[in-house]
């Protein structure tokens, strides 16, 4: 008997010696975690989620996130499971090596929706420690937005670790939201969540506040307070982002308009086909981009730079061509200058829809000029910006080449009295033809500037051509801060107008009010004083 | 004498117009009705829709050069004017077609019932009678023209300004048609009409009527334009055309005289729009489109500005090219022709195929009566001498 309960045992132990053997040396909680993921079952699934979150791993950020996204197979076979890359490539998860191939027979480990919110949780508390600052700003901003009460030890372990002051700030408003929701925060705590939403004081604080639900008396009486300060303070932030839309819809307007302003202000001649110079400049870039990305790619980020004097020489000579073959043997008559130019403009159209194609022709933004930026509330693209700032280089070159250049004067001089400069031995035919070219032009480079906001098509002249006219009419001919002034006006006005009455009857609006300026001041807000206008 | 012979020559080509509308008005309508189908002289009947459509075309055009041949107001805003007497009309087109629409309702109209109308809105009321509408269509251009026309002219706004702001007012008028909640039916218009005055508007002899009634219409247009260029009138309005500050300085109230023919002008649009909209079955707000108003221009100018019966010319051969080159393989090449139409008329031909053909005209008349004149003077001079003598 003791013999063969010796032997058992010794049977025992050697068996358990050899499971022992047969583990993996190292395995820990971390990898029994794993191994639970391999029964795809919701339970199983949901304790190795905690188990792997929690074990501090380097492999717990991609399994987790690779859970999320469906890429964590799970082989019911084998019991192994792999974290597919989004590259295609595998690893083990358990070891992190990588692996040849995953097994046919494995497939993604499911998630409900309960599990999903842990799957959150988790990797919200794995990213507040991420050694990345722009990974952990991020995850303090959306458990900010998701607030959920598991998250708040995870915060506070990284509230307690982290230097970065920005980070720091979204980690302390995570964890004021996540205890003005929380049921059992004391009421201290919670006025102190109260007070740091106030301070960060936006939208998203806002709906907090007035969605917080049943609080004590005290606090409901903070957050009242404090939802009154945060409207204030976003009231003042959407005039600044109104303000912001206009100066970028005047600036648009105002490009569109300069060169339209110089052919109408020195030559009264109206051209119907100024936006299709635009639509020209625009379709210059696209060339530029299409032969910069068969030819040299690595020069995209220089394709504006190449087709800003490029569209201007383009459109410009063409502005000669019509001047010379044209324009010139209808001065005098502004009406007919008015047709011909529209039928200029629907012969121009057309080409280019044979050439080009009826379609949208993509040009695509350099990385200079994509993205945003953050400016209190408010958001800045650096499009609108750079297009802002383009516009006023453009028109203080313009400027200073008036005032300071030869032929300048000589502009200056025909638009004031044609009569009597062309007495004074100034070439106007010359200088006609010069301005209606550098009119072009800068309606040229303007299209290059308007490719970076709005579509490249045939139409893309048209949708400008009535806007610059009331830039032109209302600012004043013959006057470049006119039409300077009527460019911001017409931009900021639409843009406050907009969230009240909506875009199109904003626009409607703007129309009309336009029409009744012109009543007033029938030539513009800065009008040229002389005979020579009147012609 | 000269004066004299060119007023000659004009009334010569208006009866020759006069007679030639009313010949078509008369005979189309007949042929396509009492002769068989399929006969060699029998007009189709798409054909008398798509001529009546001229026909209308013709009238915005006499409307047109009214204000632009005679007193030098060029608005690219007139086919705002032509559309708002076609909403007029096709609302009451709209009205009645009762229960007939898709949804069966007898007051609202289908767009309004599928946009959640509860109630028709006030300004469609009394579109039910004839008698309203066909005022309205006269009423809502002519009130709109004399508003626009009365605040632009008395502040003096004119030339290419004026041009400008009638192009913002159709752009306006576009947006605002555009959009659904403004209650005229937002982009898809007003369509699908049944009846007018009870009959179907679909029927041969309900579109032989209209063309009949358009070539009436233009007719009517004519005489009232000739009445008022060749009136006293009409001579101020010359004037202002070519001398403004001067007219002005004689004492002539030149406001009061281009707002008097701006509104005539709009209301004459108006007609046309309304006699256009039961003949082509729809009026959408792309009619707004300042494109199409800058193209009406067009047609005077081709046909002859200041002619009347070049305007009406113009708008006939324009449209009809546009048909007969949009439809065939050419189309692709339409807008170059059309572009290129404009360029060459304003350049090679300003005075338009009326106008050259009357200068043309005038000229050979004056050689004609100058060789007569001399080789009577030759006769003179043989027995002049002797007298001198």
């Amino acid at each position: 008997m003791p013999a063969y309960l010796s032997a058992r045992l010794c049977s025992l132990a050697l068996s358990l010696l050899l499971i022992a053997f047969a583990l993996p040396a190292f395995a820990g909680p971390f990898e029994d975690g794993v191994a639970k993921f391999a029964n795809d079952d919701f339970s199983d699934t949901e304790e190795a989620i905690g188990a792997v979150a929690s074990s501090g791993n380097k492999l717990a950020f991609p399994i987790i996130s690779a859970l999320q996204d469906g890429r964590l197979m799970a082989d019911p076979d084998s019991k192994k499971v792999y974290v597919t890359g989004t590259d295609g490539k595998s690893i083990d998860a358990a070891t992190g090596e990588a692996v040849a191939s995953v097994p046919d027979s494995a497939s993604a480990v499911r998630l409900n929706n309960r599990l999903r919110r842990s799957v959150d949780a988790a990797l919200g508390g794995l990213t507040l420690q991420s050694p990345d600052v722009g990974t952990r700003l991020q995850a303090a901003q959306s458990v900010f937005k998701s607030h959920e009460e598991t998250a708040l030890d995870a915060v506070d372990a990284a509230l307690a670790k982290e230097s970065n002051r920005a980070v720091k700030t979204a980690l302390g408003e995570a964890r004021a939201a996540i205890l003005l929701f929380k049921s059992d925060a004391t009421e201290v705590e919670k006025l102190e969540a109260v007070a740091t939403l106030k301070a960060r004081g936006d939208q998203e604080a806002l709906a907090l506040l007035t969605g917080m639900g049943d609080q004590p008396a005290s606090v409901t009486k903070a957050a009242a307070g404090a939802i009154g300060s945060i409207q204030n303070s976003l009231a003042v932030w959407s005039m600044v982002q109104n303000a912001w839309y206009g100066l970028s819809l005047g600036s648009v307007l105002l490009l569109a308009a300069i060169g339209l302003a110089i052919t109408f202000g020195v030559m009264g001649v109206i051209n119907m086909a100024h936006g299709e110079m635009v639509m020209l400049g625009a379709y210059t870039t696209f060339v530029v981009q299409e032969v910069i990305r068969t030819r040299y790619p690595g020069l995209f980020d220089y394709s504006l730079l190449i087709a800003v004097p490029l569209a201007f020489l383009v459109a410009g000579a063409i502005g000669v061509l019509i001047e010379r073959s044209i324009i010139r043997f209808l001065y005098g008559r502004p009406l007919e200058t008015l047709l011909a130019t529209w039928g200029l403009s629907l012969v121009l159209q057309q080409a280019v829809r044979t050439m080009f194609g009826p379609t949208n022709r993509e040009v695509g933004n350099p990385s200079w000029m994509s993205g945003a930026f953050e400016l209190g509330q408010i958001t800045i693209t650096y499009n609108r910006l750079w297009i802002l700032l383009f516009t006023l280089a453009v028109f203080a070159i313009l400027l200073a080449m008036l005032r300071y250049t030869a032929l300048g004067l000589e502009m200056r001089a025909v638009t004031q009295n044609r009569r009597m400069a062309a007495s004074m031995g100034i070439a106007t035919s010359r200088v006609d033809a010069l301005t209606f070219g550098l009119g072009s032009g800068i309606a040229g480079i303007a299209g290059v500037a308007l490719s970076q906001i709005d579509n490249v098509s045939p139409n893309l002249g048209q949708s400008y051509i009535i806007d610059s006219f009331m830039v032109v009419v209302f600012g004043g001919v013959g006057n470049l801060w006119g039409t300077l002034v009527g460019a911001f006006t017409l931009g900021i006005a639409n843009k406050f107008l907009e969230p009240v009455a909506g875009a199109v009857l904003g626009k409607i609006a703007i129309l009309v009010l336009i029409i009744l300026f012109i009543q007033k001041r029938p030539r513009g807000l800065f009008a040229l004083k002389g005979r020579a206008v009147e012609a | 004498m000269t004066p004299h012979m060119l007023t000659r020559s004009l009334d010569r080509g208006a009866t020759i117009f006069l007679a030639v509308v009313a010949a078509c008005g008369i005979l189309i309508p007949l042929s396509n009705l009492l002769l068989p189908a399929g006969s060699f002289l029998q007009v189709p009947t798409y054909l008398v829709a798509l001529w009546g459509k001229y026909v209308c075309y013709a009238i915005l055009a006499l409307a047109i050069d009214l204000i632009w041949g005679y007193c030098g107001i060029l608005s690219l805003g007139h086919g705002a004017f032509f559309a708002l007497g076609g909403y007029a009309m096709g609302m009451y087109l709209m009205r009645q077609i009762g229960t007939r629409g898709v949804y069966g309702n007898p007051i609202l109209p289908d767009f309004m019932v599928f946009l959640n109308y509860s109630k028709l809105p006030w300004y469609w009321y009394g579109f039910d009678m004839f008698w309203f509408a066909a005022l309205m269509v006269l009423v809502v251009p002519g009130l709109l023209a004399f508003c626009f026309g009365w605040l632009a002219f008395r502040s003096r706004v004119t030339g290419v300004y004026l041009s400008i702001i009638t192009q913002a007012m159709t752009y306006a008028l576009l947006l605002a048609f555009f959009r659904n909640d403004f209650g005229f039916g937002g982009n898809n218009g007003l369509t699908d009409f049944k009846d007018i005055l009870g009959f179907n508007v679909q029927a041969e002899g309900t579109r032989a009527a209209l063309f009949a009634l358009s070539c009436l219409a233009l007719i009517a247009g004519f005489l009232i334009c000739r009445a008022i260029v060749s009136s006293k009138l009409g001579k101020v309005l010359i004037a202002v055309r070519d001398a403004e500050s001067r007219t002005r300085f004689l004492g002539y109230r030149v406001e009061s005289y281009k707002l008097f023919v701006f509104t005539v002008s709009a209301c004459m649009a108006g007609v046309a729009g309304a006699l256009y909209v039961p003949q082509v079955g729809i009026i959408n707000p792309s009619e707004f489109a300042p494109g199409n108003s800058i193209e009406a221009v067009i047609w005077v100018a081709v046909g002859g500005r200041g002619t009347l019966v070049g305007a009406a010319l113009g708008a006939v051969v324009v449209n009809y090219a546009k048909t007969f080159f949009t439809s065939g393989v050419l189309a692709p090449y339409w807008l170059f022709m059309l572009g290129a139409l404009f360029i060459l008329v304003t350049l090679l031909l300003p005075k338009g195929i009326v106008g050259t053909f009357n200068a043309w005209w005038a000229q050979s008349k004056e050689k004609r009566n100058a060789a007569t004149m001399a080789s009577a003077a030759a006769e003179d001079g043989v027995t002049e001498p002797k007298m001198a003598e």
